[in-house]
């Protein structure tokens, strides 16, 4: 997989470092550097150079609601859309606040798919049929309520098998 | 009774049409902006989502609060408390609100006259 818009050229070990970071992205440039068996110096300038050229967007803290005691159901909706208004819907999806992510997909169909959270299915509903259905171009909604989430990753890194696996 | 009847004729706009759903999020596609309009959705729409609106109450709080007709509202509650379903719930729907409109209409005419 090659990146999009690459202006460096990421080397085996950067990609080993994006791995750890994703695994927990409090860990020292020390802890990085021994797993790796590099100086932290390498592994600082390495974060630095991946975080100016735009390939590491942020850091941010994964929270377990379910820990927190706080209540929420997280739902997929597959939005049937008319093609001239596909991109319009997306957009207006995005701004709320409920919405975690939203993306556009074809199938036989123009799709917009957005994962969004509710406290229950109650006010699932009333988000749904107030806000989403009366957007001009849905023609139709599918709601989904996950039920148990057995993976959960941001993305999947290039030649992963490989970099699991690095000779030291 | 004039005044509310045409607020109860009126044409809604889409924030305030009532939406058919099947069940929680799955939306028909079909909406209505009217009475009239909502009275010919009944004939056809997935009875499913008849029985899971008047399950909840929605078909009653529409009419009652966008359109302000308080009377076809307690109409459609006894219709609800008879815990009707399928075809014989569509058939008693479609008959009331038929009713209702054309008393509706015909009290418009005259205020109209």
């Amino acid at each position: 997989m090659k990146p999009k818009y690459q202006a460096i050229t990421l080397d085996d070990l950067d990609w080993h470092i994006l791995r750890l970071l994703q695994e927990n992205s409090k860990q020292t440039y020390t802890e990085i550097g021994s797993k790796l068996n590099v100086a932290h110096s390498t592994v600082y300038d390495r974060i630095q150079k991946m975080e100016e050229q735009g390939f590491i967007k942020k850091y941010e803290a994964v929270i377990d609601y379910d820990k927190m005691g706080i209540q929420q159901i997280t739902a997929l909706m597959t939005i049937t859309t008319d093609p001239r208004e596909t991109e319009n819907i997306a957009n207006k999806m995005a701004k709320f606040g409920q919405a975690l992510e939203v993306s556009t997909s074809i199938s036989d169909t123009f799709i917009v798919d957005a994962k969004v959270v509710a406290q229950n299915q109650a006010d699932l509903h009333t988000f749904v049929a107030k806000f989403i259905a009366p957007l001009p171009g849905v023609l139709r909604i599918r709601t989904a309520i996950v039920t148990r989430k057995y993976k959960e990753e941001r993305f999947c890194l290039p030649n992963s098998e490989s970099a699991g696996k690095r000779k030291e | 009774m004039t005044s509310s009847s045409l607020k109860a004729l009126r044409n809604v706009n889409r924030d305030e049409a009532f939406y058919f759903f099947t069940s929680i999020g799955n939306y028909t596609g079909q909406s209505a902006g009217s009475l009239d309009e909502f009275l010919q959705k009944i004939k056809d729409i997935d009875i499913k989502s008849l029985e899971f609106h008047l399950f909840r109450e929605d078909f009653e709080k529409w009419v009652a609060q966008t359109l302000g007709d308080g009377r076809l509202a307690e109409e459609i509650k006894f219709l609800r408390n008879q815990k009707l379903s399928g075809n014989a719930l569509r058939d008693r729907l479609y008959f009331t609100i038929s009713r209702r409109l054309k008393e509706l209409k015909s009290s418009q005419s005259t205020y109209v006259r």
